[in-house]
């Protein structure tokens, strides 16, 4: 057999292609047209608009971390002064300034990805010559410099007021007015969608690649001849673009941005959502941008405590999951595939189930303590029972679903041990 | 000269409380790789459970025992946490203490309400310690500076002098070697660990009355302390206090200067009407340390005194 | 990042749930920090808010109609307050209130009337009870923005008005925090200072980070250092609380003249170093002579919510207004409410207030009260509370400021 048969066997098909590039992207595109059609209400617009925009950020947040390999704790600063500059550029819109009176507010986020860029370009160039705890610690030290300046320099910034724009100014593409929000949704999926599909098409050239061999071992891409730090470099611009890109798409759907954009709460946030979702898949980031902006407002809304459920889902991830849900999601289909999907569905079932155990047991301490230290005698009565802190049946719940749901887990780890 | 005085004491003062929470973190950083992001939240709990001793008895229990109840707190993180996940590198490590720093948050918010609560500087040491023009000087924060000292001499002491101190210093560098002479390294870790988490809770201790103590305390202060272990240098107690002192004196001091650029740089033709000119430097204070720790990363990544990069 | 204290509400409006069970609701967003270093202040409003509505359902609400406030936490942002908005309307809110923080409070006038303007015949209407920037009711003033609040220019022609009688205040310290309205009371103190008492001396014009500064002593010490005889001030919440713990730790000891010395915290922190030292001027105080109704309001307050004091009388002021708006007006829906409300006078428990037709700007009686343990209410649950100062009873027309206000009104 020669070298040559080889290459053609391991190539993908025709077929291959099209299932695995193409059709999800048709899938997207397919799903994004179909939504407006369901005659959603203004609050699903609201949340899927910070979706989109959650998406494109948190993707590009795993151009460094996931094929990077660098942990940034200042992603935001690229979001936000991305998006800072769009803002500004709604205003040129609005006064007319120079050319900018003949530019559409649809393409507010090719200026943000612009300012993204320069601001990677300009961060990234002292920052990214090392990799690793330095780099974090650097990021994390000029996420704190630029939100200090921030409310140094009003006229760029605003302070603490930050800076407003109307979108509904200049000239109408494709017919939209941008005033109402079912006319927003165009825009923004628009975006993600080009976002989405240039971030990915990034994964496919060479520098995309090249970046990918850095993360796993600098010294060899050195070897072959390529600067790993030029590497870095560069896909640190093209993600602080992509980051930009999103920005611009929140000014758009905002109209405002504050300096608090620039913060480290929004830079760990988009941490969270790429690590929950799984950094490891192009897909991962989307999945946890889904999850964790659906979480911070409908979640929020049902119980105060959602940021510690969001706390547990974060170490729960780090410590049994840390290929995220897309591992999870991905892992159960090969298992189902596999050879003994027997046993294979048997243990995820049971796993599952102790799963749910336990998550009743936390819900049932976290509910009730919630409205105990609350102090405003609310009740916690999920299914019409009536649990309050003083009532036996509270406490007993908690243990039986705890115990119940530890002892189930250990019980299918013994299992598989056995098995394996 | 007031501004001078005033800033070097409240400097010190400042700095001392910056290194009781930032010692810790250096070692547990030099010996176990971990960026500890939920150090500042040991912090926090320290002046929580201060408050809830000190509200049922005194607060010089609460010195006591809130520090080494912070401390098993911190063992069991690292005993049933941190040392699960260690197999999956350091990266998985630092996310760890980074989710558990937003889980101790809500927790907090849970117990204590999501809003300050009233702990105060016990009623023997509320009185001023003596008055420098005009301004005095309170007995507290020269009580904070008798225990940090007290605190310096002791961890020298315990690292320097004893047979343990030794061993700890060996598993800084050469865990595995240490592992190889017989010596249990998980535990001197989680002991570690421990340890350092209850100097974070002494730190909370003594600073959440001249404080605030509210749930927000923990991300306020969690970044300065990584600048101090940065600036400082991994594995160097002595450029932890010399970073801490530093920053603590910068930041009083910046407070205390009311010119502002146009001031300083008026000869290059800076205005006051200019942006750059009207800012001042007082309002500078907060950044100085993040401007520290970006220039000493950028052009001495070993930091002030440590001896290999990080 | 929201949550809806829906706890107090079901707890409130139980008791009237029988009665209301054919009327319709009218539904009232307060968005505002209900956690966090300002989140005090936020729910000692709210609060004010939920026992207000309460008392009006109770009397057979609003042309039959029952109020129901709900919570949504903005944490002072701006931003995250446009999305408590969105969330609000969505929820079906035609009435805003909002208060703390003037950064907020100008994002959701903006916000406002972009959606009045995007989405006719379903506008909303923003009532203001604390954000006092001036602007809001001169150059940036707007048909759908109501203001119950002394704005900065009028408090401090209150307290510049008392000043003028104190001939031993010599020179002043403005200390505030760097947003706009920390900038626009320094402006307001410098400019009716010079044309008051030009002999004063303003001796120091400090600007802090708002809601960041844990620990005052340095901006304390510079105020010593200065040797100004009085300290203006316009910090709220934490700000508040922190200089004034500050000030009493450092022994500083001149008056504090201060929009919000009520702030929870900040008398209690001060303890007995506070009495007659710490100023404030407010549109009502619990010592002040008032009928029996008023007083049983306060203690009921006080019962219901033990953590707060009776502070926010605007509140109430808000509530009566809208109340008698819509009575007049036949309707409760925003338009017709807001042209009522337009030249509206109410007489409240401390005086009469008028709601100005060309600005939608608050006009009434202002008092300036001073830290004292001789008093019927205390306050931050001690002996010491808010007495009425010598001359500090500021007349409607002193504190009255012009307006550059012109308003679009829809036809």
């Amino acid at each position: 057999m020669s070298d040559q048969s080889t290459y053609q066997r391991l190539a993908p098909s025709r077929g291959q292609k099209f299932t695995q590039r193409t059709l999800p992207f048709i899938i997207l595109a397919a799903i994004l047209l179909a939504i407006p059609m369901t005659g959603p209400s203004r609050t699903f617009y609201t949340i899927a608009h910070q979706m989109g925009i959650n998406v494109v950020f948190a993707l590009s947040y795993n151009m460094i971390l996931g094929k990077g390999g660098l942990l940034s704790f200042g992603h935001a600063v690229y979001f936000g002064l991305g998006g800072y500059l769009a803002v500004h550029a709604m205003g040129w819109i609005e006064d007319e300034v120079g050319i900018w009176g003949s530019i559409p507010v649809f393409f507010l986020p090719v200026v943000g990805f612009v300012g993204g860029a320069l601001a990677g370009a300009l961060i990234g160039w002292p920052s990214t010559r090392k990799a690793g705890t330095t780099f974090a610690m650097i990021s994390l030290g000029v996420a704190e410099l630029i939100f200090a300046a921030a409310f140094m320099f009003d006229s760029f910034f605003g302070g603490e007021q930050g800076i407003s724009g109307d979108r509904m100014n200049g000239i109408e593409l494709f017919g939209l007015s941008m005033g109402p929000i079912a006319e927003v949704y165009w825009f923004i999926a628009f975006w993600m969608f080009v976002g989405i599909l240039g971030m990915w098409a990034f994964t496919r050239t060479p520098l995309g690649k090249l970046s990918e061999a850095t993360r796993d071992n600098a010294q060899r891409v050195q070897f072959i001849g390529y600067n790993p730090q030029r590497v870095r470099y560069m896909v640190f611009i093209f993600a602080g673009g992509f980051a930009g890109l999103a920005g611009g798409m929140a000014a758009v759907n905002y109209e405002i941005f504050t300096p608090d954009a620039l913060s480290l709460i929004p830079s760990g946030l988009v941490l969270i959502m790429a690590y929950v979702g799984g950094i490891t898949y192009f897909v991962g980031p989307i999945f946890g941008a889904i999850l964790l902006t659906y979480m911070q407002s409908m979640l929020s809304d049902f119980t105060e405590a959602w940021l510690l459920y969001l706390g547990v889902l974060f170490i729960a991830i780090v410590m049994y999951a840390p290929r995220g849900i897309a591992g999870i999601v991905f892992g159960f289909i090969d298992g189902i595939r596999g050879s003994e999907s027997g046993i294979y569905i048997k243990h995820w079932a049971l796993n599952l189930l102790g799963i749910l155990l336990m998550l009743i047991g936390l819900i049932i301490l976290v509910e009730v303590s919630v409205r105990w230290s609350n102090g405003y005698g609310d009740i916690y009565e999920p299914f019409g029972m009536h649990l309050s802190h003083t009532n036996p049946l509270t406490w007993f719940l908690f243990l039986v679903a705890s115990v119940a749901g530890i002892a189930l887990s250990l019980f299918v780890k013994k299992q598989k041990e056995a098995t394996a | 000269m007031e501004t001078l005085v005033f800033g070097l004491l409240n400097g010190v003062s400042y700095g001392l409380l910056l290194f009781m929470l930032s010692s810790g973190l250096t070692l547990i950083f030099s010996m176990m790789g971990v960026l500890n992001f939920a150090h500042a939240s040991f912090y926090m709990l320290g002046a929580y459970f201060a408050f809830t001793i000190s509200g049922s008895s005194s607060f010089w229990v609460a010195l006591f025992i809130a520090p080494v109840l912070v401390g098993l707190v911190g063992a069991v993180v690292e005993r049933y946490g941190l040392r699960k996940v260690h197999p999956n590198g350091h990266v998985a490590e630092l996310l760890f203490t980074f989710g558990l720093a937003y889980l101790i948050e809500e927790v907090v918010k849970i117990v204590y309400g999501k809003t300050a609560v009233d702990y105060r500087i016990p009623e023997l040491l509320n009185f001023s310690a003596f008055q420098v023009y005009g301004a005095s000087f309170p007995a507290y924060r020269l009580f904070i500076i008798v225990i940090a000292v007290g605190m310096l001499i002791g961890l020298w002491f315990l690292l320097k002098r004893t047979r343990a101190g030794l061993i700890i210093q060996a598993a800084l560098t050469h865990p595995h070697m240490v592992g190889h002479l017989g010596h249990n390294v998980p535990l001197i870790f989680m002991m570690v660990f421990g340890i350092g988490c209850a100097l974070a809770g002494l730190a909370g201790v003594m600073a959440g009355n001249i404080f605030v103590t509210d749930p927000a305390m923990a991300v306020q202060m969690g970044p300065i302390v990584f600048v101090v272990v940065v600036v400082g240098g991994i594995g160097s107690l002595e450029g932890a206090f010399v970073a801490s002192l530093v920053i603590g004196l910068l930041q009083n001091l910046a407070v205390g200067i009311n010119a502002s650029f146009a001031d300083i740089f008026g000869f290059l033709g800076l205005t006051e009407m200019s942006e750059v000119g009207s800012i001042n430097i007082s309002s500078l204070a907060p950044v100085l340390p993040f401007l520290l720790l970006v220039l000493i990363l950028i052009f001495r990544p070993q930091g002030l005194m440590g001896e290999k990069e990080l | 990042m929201s949550f809806k204290k829906t706890a107090i509400l079901a707890a409130a409006t139980s008791a009237i749930a029988m009665s209301a069970a054919n009327a319709d609701t009218i539904k009232m967003a307060f968005i505002d920090p209900l956690s966090g270093p300002f989140g005090p202040s936020g729910e000692a409003a709210y609060t004010s808010y939920l026992l207000a509505a309460e008392h009006i359902n109770a009397n057979g609400g609003i042309n039959g109609d029952m109020i129901e406030v709900t919570g949504y936490d903005n944490k002072v942002n701006p931003k995250e307050s446009l999305v408590q908005l969105q969330k609000a309307i969505d929820d079906g809110a035609r009435y805003i209130m909002q208060g703390n923080g003037s950064s907020v409070a100008a994002a959701l006038i903006d916000a406002v009337d972009k959606y009045n303007k995007r989405n006719p015949g379903d506008e909303v209407l923003f009532f203001n009870y604390a954000a006092v920037t001036p602007a809001f009711t001169n150059e940036l003033c707007s048909f759908w923005h109501f203001r119950f609040d002394a704005h900065a220019d009028m408090k401090m022609a209150a307290i510049t008005d008392w000043i003028k009688t104190q001939d031993d205040i010599k020179s002043v310290y403005l200390i505030g925090q760097d947003y706009v309205f920390g900038q626009a009371v320094a402006a307001a103190a410098e400019g009716q200072l010079t044309e008051k008492r030009p002999d004063i001396e303003i001796v120091g014009n400090e600007l802090h980070p708002l809601g960041k500064v844990k620990d005052f002593t340095p901006y304390i010490q510079k105020i010593i250092s200065s040797g100004a005889d009085a300290v203006i001030t316009g910090n709220w919440g934490a700000d508040m609380q922190l200089l004034t713990k500050a000030a009493a730790e450092n022994g500083s000891d001149v008056p504090y003249l201060t929009f919000y010395g009520g702030s929870k915290g900040a008398v209690s922190s001060l303890g007995e170093n506070g009495i007659g030292l710490l100023h404030q001027v407010t549109e009502g105080i619990t010592n002040l002579e008032a009928s029996d109704e008023q007083y049983a309001l306060i203690e009921e307050y006080k019962e219901r919510f033990p953590d707060y004091d009776y502070y926010y009388h605007r509140v109430w002021n808000v509530m009566d207004m809208f109340k008698k708006a819509a009575e007049e007006a036949g309707s409760t829906d925003p338009i017709p409410v807001a042209k009522a409300l337009e030249g509206l006078s109410i007489e409240h428990a401390y005086g009469t207030a008028t709601m100005r037709a060309e600005d939608h700007q608050i006009q009434q009686p202002l008092f300036i009260s001073v830290v004292s343990d001789d008093v019927k209410y205390g306050v931050d649950n001690i002996d010491l509370g808010w007495k009425l100062v010598d001359n500090g009873t500021i007349a409607m027309d002193v504190a009255e400021q012009p307006t550059t206000c012109e308003m679009e009104r829809p036809e």
